[in-house]
């Protein structure tokens, strides 16, 4: 092995640990971090992992700090960008009952962060209680939106106005969730 | 004809209902465009002439402020319709309550992509854990129960109730005329027209006995005994000492002046003392 792809396969080895292992409350690693642990050429690094990752449907997401995709980002943009580990494909509806959650708890999750996308990002929490009471039993609606707001899928302020919080931005592709919402509605009319 | 009086108080009703409307929008999120921009303009236009007390201009003012944020809000909500999230409120709430739950979870499921993360112990952890485990103390050592120690009883002599700052050396009202007879010495010494720089007199060698002396000279002013002069263009703050002390001036209502006497502010002074 060349004395370059072993620096390398050592900074992958290294990259693995930092990104699959959470390090903090949150998972996932700041740029900043990455630069600091395996070099100026981090983001190359973690390029190589994510072809690596491809074949077992995993990615490396990069989530920006003002939320937005942006194509050639600044070093300053990467540093306070965060990085995290992610499923690349979809999970079929019963790999999603698999990971810890009731199906009336994730289309309730569902419901509510559609519903807030709708509501260019931030609606009332009675809004969103009302909408789910629809479904679900009243009693179960605020311990569910609690748990929303544990998770970090929402965050709230203190005037119970609800927003996307850190890991819905990771984990949920929003223009698709939207896309997908609108043409089920054109196949159910 | 209306009088010039009671044109105005239409006026201040118009333009406080203008700002709850405004506030309203921007608070429950409602639609920005539900407020008439030009009719509203032109009414604060309209009334204008009639204001005189900066009373009335400042309600113009936080008019025209309330007014831009509903106009910002309006640019947002054209913003955010033009992108590809946008979806009607109404007819997604619709959707949501007619889609049964398995179908909501079908389609999330095509946009969700779960972080991995992993939470498993390593051999060096373990080491690290096992090594801590074998130099902990059982509990019973580390929460012994400790005894109460029998302490002789006896009579604290005044001069160590002063020590231990129980008790102070002078009564506060001592203390306050002695402080303002130091203030009096200062101003005949180092003043300049029966007054002291407010830093020339608190400022000290070291930095608590300067935050002490800003201490009393707080009470000096509250309790009469010196006033405060205060130059804002020049940011320049003076302690004048009374002759006697101005017993009305506590009886006034009277007005706070915050200065905060940081460590910076002490060491700029000290090294421009110097």
């Amino acid at each position: 092995m060349s004395k370059r792809k072993a620096i390398y396969a050592s900074k992958l080895k290294r990259a693995t640990h930092l990104l699959f292992y959470k390090r903090h409350k949150k998972p996932g690693v700041k740029g900043w971090e990455l630069r600091k642990a395996l070099g100026s050429d981090y983001t190359k690094v973690l390029k190589i992992m994510d072809d690596y990752l491809k074949a077992l449907d995993l990615q490396v997401k990069t989530v920006f700090e003002d939320e937005k995709n942006i194509e050639k980002p600044s070093l300053e943009q990467l540093d306070k960008a965060r990085f995290y580990v992610t499923l690349r494909g979809e999970l079929t509806p019963k790999e999603a009952k698999m990971v810890g959650w009731r199906i009336d708890d994730l289309a309730g999750l569902a419901t509510t962060i559609s519903y807030i996308i709708s509501k260019k990002g931030k609606a009332t929490r009675k809004e969103v209680e009302d909408l789910l009471r629809d479904k679900l039993p009243g009693w179960k609606v605020s311990l569910n939106i609690d748990r929303y707001i544990r998770y970090g899928y929402l965050t709230q302020d203190e005037s119970e106005q609800l927003y996307l919080d850190w890991r819905t931005r990771a984990e949920v592709d929003q223009s698709k969730l939207v896309d997908l919402l609108l043409k089920t509605e054109t196949q159910n009319t | 004809m209306q009088s010039k009086k009671e044109r105005e108080r239409l006026g201040r009703e118009k333009l406080t209902n203008i700002i709850e409307t405004c506030k309203t929008v921007e608070q429950r999120s409602l639609d920005p465009f539900l407020v008439d921009i030009n009719d509203n303009i032109n009414q604060i236009k309209e009334f204008f002439p009639e204001w005189t007390v900066p009373d009335d201009l400042c309600l113009d003012a936080e008019t025209i402020h309330h007014l831009a944020s509903v106009v910002k809000l309006q640019g947002e909500w054209v913003k955010h319709r033009s992108t590809s999230l946008y979806t009607d409120p109404f007819i997604l709430e619709e959707k949501l309550k007619q889609m049964p739950t398995e179908e909501i979870v079908e389609t999330f499921a095509q946009a969700w992509h779960p972080v991995i993360e992993f939470e498993q112990i390593s051999l060096h952890s373990l080491t690290e854990a096992v090594r801590y485990w074998r130099n902990l103390l059982p509990i019973s050592e580390r929460w012994k129960e400790v005894p109460p120690t029998e302490v002789d009883v006896g009579f604290a002599t005044r001069e160590e109730l002063v020590q231990q700052k129980i008790l102070r050396d002078k009564a506060f009202s001592e203390e306050l005329e002695s402080f303002w007879q130091t203030l009096k010495k200062n101003v005949n010494e180092k003043g300049e027209n029966g007054k002291i720089h407010y830093w020339n007199f608190v400022g000290a060698e070291t930095y608590e006995e300067t935050v002490q002396r800003a201490f009393m000279t707080s009470f000096l002013v509250t309790y009469g005994y010196a006033t405060l002069e205060i130059h804002p263009l020049e940011e320049e703050i003076f302690v004048k000492p009374n002759e006697e002390p101005d017993v009305k001036v506590s009886k006034k209502q009277l007005v706070s002046v915050p200065i905060a006497v940081s460590a910076e502010d002490w060491l700029k002074w000290k090294k421009g003392a110097r």
